[in-house]
C-alpha cells in the first residue's frame, strides 16, 4: 500500500536533513507503529506523507497504492484515503465540526465519482459514529477544536477518521495527553477502524498505547532511519530497554 | 474626526465648480414648488463647501470625484425593475423604493399597531420637526447634498411604549437603464420613550446598475427606546454610495447598528451616535467585504458626552482583489463622562496581496474613570486551518472559503433578522474567489 524508498528530507529553508535515507513498506491490512526518541523524525514522516508545507524531500520515493505520493496535492492525498491524525490538532473558529465533516465526506465522495451524501443519512452516519466515540452531538454543532480538552480533541481527531473511513491512516502522537480513560476511547475508535482494506501507522513515543493497540510490526526510528524492525514484542524490549542499545546498534 | 462635521480647515465660500460636479445643473433643473427654501438651503450648504477632497482628513483615504464626473439625473417616474431575486422574503412592513421614486403596486405597511406611524415623506402634507436637524448640527456635504434634493423618504414614529414586533423593511433599488440616476432618500426615525422598533435599509441593485444613491438616516431614541437597525449594502459593482447615519440617544436606551456592505464601487458609511443621556447602550456591528476595484469606507462615531453610557464596536472587512478598505472608528468620551465603557475591534482579513486596509481607531477621552479598549487587526487566513481542512479531503480554495465565512460568521451571530443573516452568508459566499455551494452546508447547520 506504502512503499517508502531512501526518503531524505529537509526543514525547507534551513537545509537542516531530518530523514536520512529511510525505507518503510506498510502492506495493506498491517497496524505498524513508530517509535522513537524525541528529535528522531517521526512527526516529519508522518507530516510528508501527508503533505504539510515547510519540508523539502530531497532524494528518494514514497508510492501510495502504485502512484507517486510526492507528486499528488494534500487533499488529493485525503481523497485517496490518507489521513493524518494530528499530534495537535488545529482550533478552527467559526467551522463548526458538522460542516468540516461534510464537506471532507462530500469531497472524497466527489473523487470517487459518488454523489454528495444525502443529508438524513449524512446526520445517521455522524450520530452513529460520535456516541461511539462518547461524544455529545452538541460537540458536532461547535467549531473545530475550539475550547476543546486535549481528550476531547484526540477524539474529534478518530471521529473524523471513523466518518471518512481513510485506506491508510497515520495517527501522531494519539495518546499524548490523555488519561487512561479518554485513551481507552481512543484505542476503542482505531481499533474499530482495523479491517482487510485499511493499514494504520501508529507514531508513539511509549509504549503505553500499544497495549491497547496491537501493532503487527513495530520499527524504531532514530537519527531519520529506521534503525531497527520487529513485532509487537519490540515495543516492550524498548519499554524496558530505552533507546540506547538501537541508537548504539544503529552505528556499531 | 467626523465624517459629517465640516473642518474648519475645509475649504471656505464657494466651492469650484469642479467640486459641484454636475449638482448644481441637477438642482436648477428640480421641479416642484414644494420644499423650495429646505431644499435651497441644502445647496447652499454643499455650494459652499463641494464634495470632499481627498485633502481633508476625513476623507484622505476616499476619493469621491467619480460622484462629480457623472452627470446623474432624479428619477420623475417609477422605474421597472424585476425584485424577485432582489428582495427578502420577510414578514415585515415593507416599503420600496426604485431609484429613489416610491413603489406604491409592491409596498405594504397596513395594520400598524396603534402609537405607529410609518409612511413615506412624500405622502406626508408636512416634513417631520426633525427633519434638518443635521444640517443644523453642521452636517457634512452629502448630507446637504441629500437636502437639496430632499422629498423622497421614510419616516417612523413609535409612540412611548409601544413595541413594534415586525420590522420595517425599507427596499432601495437601483435600476439598470440607459441613463444614471440619483436618488437622496431620507429616513427619520423617531422612538418615544420605552418605544422598540427594528428597521431594515436594503440597498439592491439590478445586474448593470450605475447609480449614485445618497442616503441620511436621522434616528432619536428617547430615554429607555430601542432600535435595532441594519443597514445591509448589495449595490452593483458600478453604484457610487453614501449613507450618513446620525442616531441621538437619551438615557437607558439602546441602539443595535448592523452595518453590512457587500457591494458597491465606492461607498462611504458615516455613522454617529451621541449617547446624551445616562444608561445609554450603542452597538456597532459591521462586515465589508470588498472585492473588484471597489472601495469601501466606514467611518463610525460614539460621542460618550455623559457618565455611565457604554458602547461596544465590532468591524470585520474581507478583501479580495484589488478592493480597498477604510475603516476609522473613533469613540468620544467627554470631560467629565466617568464610569463610561466603550470596547472597538476591528479585523481585517486580505485574500488576496493587491487589496489593501487602512484602519485607524481614535480614542479620545477626558475622563478619568473609564474602561475603554480598541483592537485592529489585518491578517490572511490561518495556514496551519487551511492545511487542517485540506488534509481531510477538502480542495484548497472550498477551505478557504470555509474559513472565510467562518470569519465573516461572528458579525452573523450578532443578527437577529434570520433572512439577514442567510442572506449575507450567501451573499459572502457568492462573492468568494471561487464561486463556493453553501446550498450543501446551510441545509444541516439548524
Ligand atoms: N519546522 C521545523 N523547523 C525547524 N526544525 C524542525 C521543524 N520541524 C521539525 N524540526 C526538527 O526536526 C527534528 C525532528 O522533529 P520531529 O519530526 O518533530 O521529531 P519527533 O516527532 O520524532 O519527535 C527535530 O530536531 C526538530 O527540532
Ligand atoms: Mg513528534
Amino acid at each position: 500500500m506504502l512503499e517508502i524508498k531512501d526518503l531524505h528530507v529537509s526543514i525547507e529553508d534551513e537545509d537542516k536533513p531530518i530523514l536520512k535515507g529511510l525505507n518503510l513498506t506498510i502492506p495493506k491490512d498491517e497496524v505498524h507503529a513508530i517509535m522513537g526518541p524525541n528529535g528522531a523524525g517521526k512527526s516529519t514522516l508522518s507530516a510528508v506523507i501527508a503533505g504539510k508545507d515547510g519540508y523539502e524531500v530531497t532524494s528518494g520515493s514514497i508510492t501510495y497504492e502504485g502512484k507517486d505520493l510526492l507528486e499528488m496535492e494534500v487533499e488529493e492525498r485525503a481523497q485517496a484515503g490518507i489521513l493524518m491524525g494530528f499530534q495537535y490538532p488545529v482550533e478552527i473558529p467559526g467551522v463548526k465540526n458538522i460542516y468540516l465533516l461534510r464537506a471532507a465526506l462530500n469531497a472524497k465522495r466527489e473523487a470517487e465519482g459518488k454523489g454528495e451524501i444525502p443529508a438524513p443519512e449524512f446526520m445517521k452516519l455522524i450520530k452513529e459514529k460520535s456516541a461511539f466515540m462518547k461524544m455529545d452531538s452538541a460537540f458536532l454543532q461547535r467549531a473545530v477544536n475550539e475550547g476543546f480538552s486535549g481528550g476531547e480533541k484526540k477524539r474529534n481527531e478518530i471521529l473524523q477518521m471513523l466518518v471518512l473511513e481513510p485506506k491508510l491512516a497515520l495517527l501522531d502522537e494519539i495518546d499524548s495527553g490523555l488519561d487512561i480513560d479518554a485513551m481507552k476511547i481512543v484505542a476503542k475508535g482505531v481499533n474499530s477502524l482495523r479491517s482487510e482494506e485499511r493499514s494504520i501507522m501508529i507514531v508513539t513515543h511509549y509504549q503505553r498505547l500499544l497495549d491497547y493497540i496491537t501493532p503487527d510490526h513495530v520499527h524504531v526510528l532514530v537519527d531519520g532511519r529506521i534503525a531497527h524492525s520487529g513485532d509487537a514484542n519490540l515495543a516492550l524490549e524498548l519499554e524496558k530497554r530505552g533507546y540506547d542499545w538501537v541508537t548504539e546498534e544503529a552505528e556499531a | 474626526m467626523s465624517d459629517t462635521a465640516i473642518r474648519r480647515d475645509a475649504p471656505q465660500g464657494v466651492a469650484t465648480k469642479a467640486a459641484l460636479g454636475h449638482f448644481d445643473e441637477a438642482f436648477k433643473a428640480q421641479t416642484g414648488a414644494a420644499l423650495t427654501e429646505l431644499r435651497q438651503q441644502g445647496f447652499d450648504a454643499f455650494a459652499a463647501h463641494g464634495l470632499p477632497s481627498i485633502r481633508e482628513e476625513a476623507w484622505k483615504y476616499t476619493d469621491v470625484r467619480a460622484i462629480g464626473k457623472t452627470n446623474f439625473a432624479l428619477a420623475t417616474s417609477l422605474h421597472s425593475a424585476n425584485l424577485d431575486e432582489l428582495q427578502l422574503d420577510l414578514d415585515a412592513y415593507r416599503l420600496v423604493f426604485v431609484d429613489g421614486v416610491f413603489d406604491a403596486e409592491r409596498s405594504s405597511f397596513d395594520d400598524l399597531p396603534e402609537g405607529v406611524s410609518l409612511g413615506t415623506l412624500s405622502q406626508r402634507s408636512e416634513l417631520p420637526q426633525q427633519f434638518g436637524s443635521q444640517l443644523a448640527a453642521s452636517a457634512g456635504p452629502f448630507t446637504a447634498l441629500n437636502q437639496a434634493f430632499a422629498g423622497e423618504g421614510v419616516y417612523l414614529e413609535v409612540a412611548r411604549n409601544v413595541e413594534l414586533e415586525k420590522p420595517v423593511y425599507v427596499l432601495f433599488v437601483s435600476s439598470a437603464g440607459d441613463q444614471p440616476w440619483m436618488s437622496h432618500p431620507r429616513v427619520l426615525i423617531s422612538l418615544a420613550d420605552n418605544a422598540s422598533a427594528t428597521l431594515v435599509e436594503h440597498f439592491v441593485a439590478e445586474q448593470g446598475a450605475a447609480n449614485f444613491t445618497n442616503l441620511v438616516t436621522e434616528g432619536t431614541l428617547a430615554h429607555g427606546a430601542r432600535l435595532d437597525h441594519y443597514k445591509l449594502n448589495e449595490a452593483s459593482e458600478q453604484d457610487l454610495h453614501v449613507a450618513n447615519l446620525k442616531v441621538e440617544q437619551q438615557g437607558d436606551s439602546l441602539f443595535k447598528q448592523h452595518n453590512l456592505t457587500l457591494g458597491g464601487r465606492l461607498v462611504r458609511n458615516d455613522i454617529d451616535t451621541e449617547l446624551n443621556g445616562e444608561g445609554g447602550h450603542t452597538e456597532y456591528h459591521g462586515l465589508f467585504f470588498v472585492n473588484g476595484r471597489s472601495h469601501v469606507d466606514n467611518h463610525t462615531v460614539v460621542n460618550h458626552n455623559v457618565a455611565r453610557t457604554f458602547s461596544n464596536e465590532n468591524y470585520k472587512g474581507i478583501l479580495n482583489d484589488r478592493g480597498r478598505g477604510v475603516f476609522n472608528g473613533r469613540v468620544y468620551i467627554k470631560q467629565d463622562a466617568q464610569q463610561v465603557r466603550g470596547y472597538q475591534n476591528n479585523a481585517n482579513l486580505l485574500l488576496s496581496d493587491r487589496a489593501e486596509v487602512d484602519t485607524k481607531p481614535e480614542l479620545e477621552i477626558y475622563a478619568d474613570d473609564v474602561l475603554c479598549s480598541h483592537g485592529a487587526s489585518t491578517g490572511q487566513l490561518d495556514e496551519d486551518a487551511v492545511f487542517a481542512l485540506r488534509a481531510r479531503g477538502i480542495a484548497d480554495e472550498h477551505a478557504r472559503a470555509l474559513l472565510t465565512l467562518a470569519f465573516a460568521g461572528e458579525v452573523l451571530e450578532s443578527t437577529a433578522i434570520a433572512a439577514v443573516a442567510q442572506r449575507v452568508e450567501r451573499r459572502v459566499a457568492g462573492m468568494l474567489p471561487d464561486r463556493f455551494d453553501l446550498e450543501g452546508l446551510v441545509d444541516i447547520s439548524a
